[in-house]
């Protein structure tokens, strides 16, 4: 009785440990192609590899998001940032890219719970350009950081999903504070010169996390 | 053959998995928000079923009647996570719209119970045949389903436009709606069922 | 503050049945009366917080130890059968009470789906012991309300005339998607915690 189970059991074992095998590939290479793609979707053209030069930055919170710094030949093009909120529905994952002078190329939805129909529509609502005040493409978030109108911002919340609107929002500005503590280290990568650097700090920056994610 | 074609159309009309047998609820309910989601999970079930009906029957003179379920539920769940993985491969963005409801399909009832009501008693081709017939009529329903909830939804069956999006109506796509178009199409199935008999 | 957060999220805002469709066939099947309902209700809870440690020491001990997650499915399947089946033994054994009261609820609770959605879930949302263990319960509670809520309903609703096509289970989902209209309205007090 237990033998023909056991026999069962270990029979299945070693098949699941082939198949495993042999989707482990496809499935890996299935999810670098997600990455790769948001990534190439939100930051002007490149030709390096941004995964593979990927590093940590504080986001002025506490927390750290993942910048993923596009280069063409030597020269910084963009980054794009992986930034997360918390949602109506759950957590919303984005990726944000910014070009070199603080604006916002594009954005790309990774993950998120919302609302069907409501919430989720945010995939397409803030990236209409032929609506600029729901748009956030190629805003400049140096002139100060985004909020909904009815917060007294600058942009539109989407229709009946003013939670959502916020939380992406906040991923996109926490974005932006990782993307300046990045731009300034490779300004002062550039041109070595510290002073500048304790200049151009803003507030929120912790000089221990950056030192720490300098290394 | 005429036996195995019987059996076929029995899983999709006479015992209707979903509307008849009311077996299978969750994924029913839970992944038809739009009729491409409902027939993936359809044919995902289908293949559990077809492969684990097909084994079982192979296995049923092997496997001692005392340790029989726990057996079927081992096999089950093989082809569950193969069905899995080749998903997670090959279509992640099915596979993640399905999420959890892939790996429960071990807990479907239509799967087990078929395992024990006709692969445990019947030859390997009609099993297969019972697997095919049970799975096209949980697939043809959840995409009934599926396309029902769409189209009033958000104007769309298979992402085809058929009236503007914003005539639709949003409590369709959301929870609320699955029970009720449910509940709707299956007292229309039994009207037509108590129809046909009284003729 | 974030574990109230889990509670009122388990309970109310993704309810089990009427936002996260987990468990509709016992659902279904045993809310025609209350009495059975809240029986229903606590089998559930004492399995899926038992088996929610169990699979999440497993999933952590083992399982992630040995790279071995691709035999989560499987794993967890089997220990809940096992479990169930031993929680059934026990009972017997030392509670004759409670085995009188939740017996009939134990063999339906393997192909309980909220059992292993649940064990599954909380490794996708990578608690930690402590959380996972309080979801599970949140959950069942979720359940236990869910289930005593429509079986009251159900009560009345046998009473009522209805057409014949209607009667038994398409008129119950069409109330539990009425139910589940009504627990929509929840949907965002948790951002009070956050």
């Amino acid at each position: 009785m237990f033998l023909s189970l056991s026999i069962i059991c270990l029979t299945v074992a070693v098949l699941l440990a082939q198949v495993n095998k042999l989707t482990a590939e496809p499935i890996a290479v299935a999810k670098a192609m997600k990455l790769q793609n948001a990534i190439g979707d939100v930051v002007p053209d490149f030709d390096n590899n941004p995964i593979e030069e990927a590093y940590l930055m504080p986001d002025g919170r506490g927390d750290s998001l993942l910048v993923y710094p596009a280069k063409k030949g030597d020269e910084i093009v963009g980054y794009a940032i992986n930034s997360n909120a918390a949602g109506f529905g759950g957590n919303i994952q984005i990726m944000v890219g910014f070009d070199i002078e603080d604006k916002v190329v594009n954005y790309a939805i990774l993950q998120h719970a919302e609302t069907p129909g409501l919430g989720s529509k945010m995939d397409v609502w803030f990236n209409d350009t032929t609506k600029p005040s729901q748009s956030i493409i190629g805003r400049n978030l140096a002139e100060g950081a985004l909020s909904v109108t009815n917060d007294g911002g600058t942009v539109d919340a989407i229709t009946a999903s003013t939670i959502t609107s916020r939380a992406f929002l906040d991923a996109v500005n926490k974005a932006y504070a990782a993307y300046t503590q990045s731009n300034e280290d490779a300004n002062t990568g550039a041109t070595e010169s510290e002073a500048d650097d304790e200049n151009i700090i803003t507030e929120e920056d912790e000089i221990t996390e950056e030192e720490i994610s300098n290394e | 053959m005429n036996k195995n074609l019987k059996v076929l159309i029995n899983g999709v009309i006479k015992e209707n998995p979903i509307f008849v047998l009311l077996l299978g609820m969750c994924p029913t309910l839970a992944t038809t928000s739009s009729a491409i989601n409902g027939m993936s999970m359809g044919l995902a079930t289908m293949f559990v079923l077809i492969c684990s009906n097909a084994v079982i029957s192979m296995l049923k003179n092997v496997i001692p009647d005392m340790v029989r379920i726990p057996a079927f539920i081992v096999v089950i769940a093989t082809f569950v996570t193969v069905i899995e993985m080749l998903m997670n491969a090959y279509v992640p963005a099915l596979a993640e719209s399905l999420g959890i409801f892939l790996p429960l399909i071990v807990v479907n009832c239509i799967v087990l119970g078929r395992a024990e009501a006709f692969a445990a008693k019947n030859s390997v081709v009609s099993s297969i045949f019972d697997g095919i017939g049970m799975g096209l009529g949980f697939t043809l329903s959840l995409t009934l389903l599926g396309s029902v909830r769409e189209l009033l939804g958000t104007g769309t069956i298979f992402s085809v436009n058929i009236y503007p999006e914003e005539y639709g109506s949003l409590l369709f796509i959301l929870a609320p709606g699955a029970f009720i178009v449910l509940g709707y199409l299956i007292s229309i199935f039994n009207n037509i069922q108590s129809k046909r008999q009284n003729n | 503050m974030e574990l109230i957060g889990i509670i009122i999220v388990a309970i109310f805002v993704n309810n089990v049945v009427f936002s996260q469709f987990l468990g509709i066939c016992p659902f279904l099947g045993v809310s025609k009366k209350v009495d059975t309902a809240i029986g229903m209700g606590i089998a559930v809870m004492f399995v899926l917080t038992i088996s929610t440690i169990v699979t999440y020491l497993l999933q952590k001990g083992i399982l992630e130890q040995f790279n071995l997650e691709y035999l989560q499915t499987i794993t967890f399947i089997l220990v809940i059968a096992a479990l169930v089946q031993m929680v059934e033994i026990v009972l017997k054994k030392t509670s004759p009470a409670l085995y009188e009261a939740l017996g009939v609820y134990l063999p339906l609770i393997t192909t309980n789906c909220v059992i292993l959605g649940v064990a599954i879930l909380v490794i996708q949302k990578e608690y930690n012991l402590l959380e996972s263990v309080i979801y599970a319960v949140a959950t069942a509670i979720g359940y236990a309300l869910a289930l005593i809520i429509f079986s009251s309903i159900r009560e009345q609703l046998a009473l009522t005339k209805l057409p014949k096509s209607m009667q038994g289970i398409p008129i119950a989902l069409i109330t539990a998607g009425i139910i589940a209209m009504a627990f929509m309205g929840f949907s965002g007090i948790d951002q009070v915690f956050n």
